[in-house]
């Protein structure tokens, strides 16, 4: 028997019970991870215990309550660098999610280093977060936005990398997981790559922290984003992480309270990183409640995590391919899939397919899934996508295939 | 599935829409687009002396727009400009969750049966694409 037995077998399901959400509607089949996961009871713990016992203002405040709420903050900038193997806990800045915490780089690192005819690289699978605000910034600067396209297999090869990325790229942007097409990008290889040429290396790790074992430091990323949201955590709090020689040259994102060293009439300095990117009052309890949520996580272990959802992958895709109505989006291999499988229901729109799902207590995503270019690049205007959590099981997967049956049915039964 | 959205009439329209073609003697037309999903959809209305002769779409979009569109084709033809602009002010009203009069119900037939999608607010936007498209090519040509 492998070690991971226990986690393997799907039609037991220990962790439900954590999840008060899930725990209260064993009907529900709650298959919208990638967009947001469901919170454990022990960050709803958390976040209610920061208010209870020790709110006050972090990193102002010369009172005890303060000083803790400013140790919550600092132990849990801790815990997610060991996380994510980031080697300086000052290096963590805080964000309210990783649209915002890409946003800072394009506003204040990308100008330092675009000039005009520069190039920035991303791939076509990038989530509206990573490309939206390297438009923006493409636009600012007339720098050309240049992208990199999956073969067949949703591979970015080393190949196509190698025909994008050269000497006028000055920044690589890529997600570590693609939010449709589920597979894992080699972000590694696209970071040596861009070294090679004096680029830097950002990486949206929205959709890969919550399903892999993430070490930026093997990555050898300069950014690396993601939210709490969907790893367990609370809503509005998200982490960039940048090498530190660059967080130090770079401006201030938002300027106000608590970012600045001194201020006078007319000017101010600003604070040592991270502080200098956080202004105003932060999410302590979010951050202290994140805290949790990787302690949750680490206490389930990564082994048991992957070895469950990629069991879970192989039968959604498994019973999914037995529809012959189903077409599915995205790699065949099952262990190319972290969280997210996408495919269509023939003939009928995912908003059908969605909406009639909901009536059996299925809840999937569809329409563009903040990915427009790469749906466009596809040929298709929209898909569905069911997307796995460690507490899903096989009864969650077995209730989809029956809705979907119920879809095909109604729209072409006699 | 007696709440369901998916009426035996919304499930036929969409099956069969009769108004889904390209119309060739328009004299309006206009793109309508919803931004939630991506979905578009070209109207076309032959207008004569105040009168809207024929109305026909073309696009893609789920069965709500599509049935929705084809209801609403329905129901504008023959009608003036102004009647048609009364009926889709009652059916986005509708839609936005007000109460409709025995009267309007009947005035707006077919179109009435869409009220349950007031209750999905996820599914608004699907039943409104065809008629806040109508009002736009209404709006357009000062008609």
């Amino acid at each position: 028997m492998s070690p991971n037995a226990h986690v393997t077998d799907l039609t037991v399901n220990p962790y439900k019970a954590d999840f008060p959400l899930l725990a209260n509607n064993p009907e529900l089949a709650f298959l919208d991870s990638a967009a947001t996961a469901q919170r454990p009871a022990v960050v709803l713990d958390a976040q209610r215990r920061f208010y209870e016992t020790m709110n006050a203002n972090p990193l102002r405040g010369l009172y005890k309550l303060s000083v803790e709420a400013t140790e919550a903050i600092q132990q849990a900038r801790q815990h997610i660098a060991r996380f994510i193997g980031a080697p300086n806990a000052k290096d963590i800045v805080l964000c309210r999610n990783t649209s915002e915490a890409l946003n800072l780089v394009a506003f204040s690192f990308a100008p330092m280093v675009l000039r005009p005819g520069d190039e920035v690289c991303i791939t076509i699978m990038e989530h509206h977060s990573n490309l939206v605000p390297w438009q923006q910034v493409c636009k600012r600067t007339g720098a050309k936005l240049v992208y990199m396209y999956p073969d067949k297999n949703s591979v970015i090869t080393e190949e196509e990398m190698r025909a994008k990325i050269g000497p006028k790229t000055k920044i690589v942007a890529a997600a570590q997981v693609s939010n449709v097409l589920g597979v894992e990008n080699d972000v590694k290889t696209m970071a040596k790559i861009a070294h090679e040429f004096d680029a830097y290396m950002v990486v949206d790790g929205a959709q890969s922290v919550p399903h892999i074992t993430v070490d930026i430091a093997d990555i050898d990323c300069d950014f690396f984003a993601f939210s709490g949201h969907k790893i367990f955590g609370p809503m509005g709090i998200g982490i960039l992480w940048g090498r530190h020689e660059l967080l130090d040259a770079m401006p201030p994102f938002l300027t106000g309270g608590e970012m600045i060293e001194s201020v006078t009439q007319q000017g101010a300095t600003w604070a040592p990183v991270p502080e200098k990117f956080e202004a105003g009052t932060q999410d302590a309890a979010g951050a202290y409640a994140l805290n949790a949520a990787i302690t949750y996580v680490e206490s389930l272990g990564w082994g048991a995590i992957e070895a469950r959802e990629a069991e879970l992958a192989k039968y959604c895709i498994e019973q999914l391919s037995a529809l012959p109505f189903i077409r599915l989006i995205g790699p065949a291999d099952p262990a190319a899939h972290h969280g997210a499988i996408s495919f269509n229901v023939c003939t009928v729109h995912p908003h059908d397919v969605a909406s009639i799902l909901d009536m059996n207590d299925v809840a999937i995503r569809a329409g563009h899934h903040c990915a427009q270019p790469l749906l466009a690049w596809m040929g298709i205007e929209s898909c569905c996508r069911a997307s796995v959590a460690f507490y899903n099981d096989k009864q969650d997967i077995d209730k989809l295939v029956e809705g979907l049956k119920k879809v095909w049915s109604m729209f072409n039964g006699e | 599935m007696g709440n369901s959205i998916y009426s035996a009439a919304l499930m036929d329209h969409n099956a069969h829409p009769d108004n889904k073609y390209d119309l060739q003697d328009a004299t309006y037309s206009h793109d309508g687009i919803n931004p939630s999903c991506g979905d578009e959809m070209t109207l076309k209305l032959k207008v004569n002396d105040g009168v809207i002769e024929k109305a026909a779409f073309t696009g893609h979009g789920c069965a709500v727009s599509q049935a929705s569109a084809d209801i609403m084709a329905d129901l504008i033809e023959g009608e003036t400009v102004e009647e048609a602009r009364r009926l889709s002010g009652l059916f986005l009203g509708m839609i936005q969750g007000k109460e409709l009069s025995d009267q309007d119900r009947e005035d707006l037939d077919e179109a009435a049966e869409l009220e349950s999608i007031s209750r999905m607010p996820a599914r608004v936007k699907c039943a409104e694409l065809a008629w806040r498209t109508l009002d736009g090519i209404l709006d357009e040509n000062g008609e």
